[in-house]
């Protein structure tokens, strides 16, 4: 089985869905979320930054590996390796830069024509459930295509709310509507 | 944004009902939302839930996350706390089941026995 087959992660918003939650844990109250798709530099980049409490160089390298987790109900921590292992199986790469007390960003290149690449998935999905859950933390989504960009920002959302929570239902069903159209949008005409 | 018009109007609509979502004597509704969760389909399960949520108009019902509940191959799982009542916990979660468990569980009181953990072990 290569390492490919035994990942369960069906799709890039799954995986940026599990890494804001290493931000979230980390005690981020701003996680910034990138998609640059260039398909002509055969390029998918994948961004999450976040301002939590960061990794010191050793923790760092640990993340890599599948037998290393912070937590303690289960003994494996498997986000950071299966989002590597994906970016990998295109010939692509994933890198985490981090600084204790500061935050972390993870950053991946897949190489969007290769046979293994994924596809970015739902992300109207994966935003969805990190605004209901972490009504409190700024998500700041960009997604480039072909220099066309969508930008989603929650402060300017909640701002614009006032005393109703980001997290009622029919918000978040507005933030879905507005990412689905928005991505048709610069997609448009492929 | 384009529809900024559009959350306006939601914003009105939504400041009638806004004190009764704010309760927190509600029913919870918890989604385990760590790596073996969302590789399992939480992700589905989490939006099925709100979709129902919205649908019937349930003010007083919450739905949130939480990390690993710590039988990964139980996954998803979800987690139903109801005010005065034991937790429920239900496993290998579809959207078929959010439905049901909507219905019977959280509109009417009676979970859904045959999809809870003791039922799964």
């Amino acid at each position: 089985m290569t390492s490919t087959e035994a990942n369960n992660m069906e799709d890039i918003s799954l995986h940026i869905l599990d890494l804001a939650q290493n931000s979230i844990a980390a005690g981020a109250s701003r996680i910034e979320i990138s998609i640059q798709d260039i398909p002509e530099q055969d390029r998918l980049g994948i961004r999450i930054r976040d301002n939590g409490k960061g990794m010191d160089q050793d923790q760092v390298q640990k993340a890599s590996d599948p037998f290393y987790t912070t937590r303690t109900t289960r003994k494996v921590g498997l986000g950071i390796p299966l989002f590597q292992a994906s970016a990998e199986a295109t010939g692509g790469h994933m890198e985490i830069l981090s600084q204790k007390d500061a935050g972390t960003t993870v950053q991946a290149v897949f190489h969007s024509s290769h046979i293994d690449c994924l596809p970015i998935g739902r992300m109207e999905d994966t935003m969805a459930v990190l605004i209901l859950c972490n009504p409190d933390v700024d998500f700041v989504y960009t997604h480039e295509f072909c220099g066309r960009q969508f930008l989603l920002d929650t402060c300017e959302i909640r701002r614009q709310l006032g005393e109703v929570s980001i997290a009622d239902p029919d918000v978040i069903g507005w933030i879905k509507d507005t990412i689905r159209s928005g991505l048709e949008e610069i997609y448009g005409g492929v | 944004m384009k529809s900024l018009k559009e959350l306006e109007e939601i914003k009105q609509r939504t400041l009638d009902s806004v004190n009764l979502r704010k309760s927190r004597t509600g029913t919870r509704i918890v989604v385990g939302m760590a790596t073996c969760g969302i590789a399992a389909g939480a992700r589905p399960v989490l939006l099925s839930f709100l979709e129902e949520v919205k649908k019937r108009n349930l003010g007083d019902v919450t739905v949130s996350q939480t990390g690993c509940i710590g039988v990964c191959r139980l996954e998803p799982m979800v987690e139903v706390y109801r005010p005065g009542e034991e937790k429920v916990t239900y496993v290998k979660m579809t959207a078929d089941k959010v439905r049901r468990i909507v219905a019977e569980h959280i509109v009417n009181g009676h979970p859904v026995t045959e999809y809870t953990i003791g039922a799964a072990e």
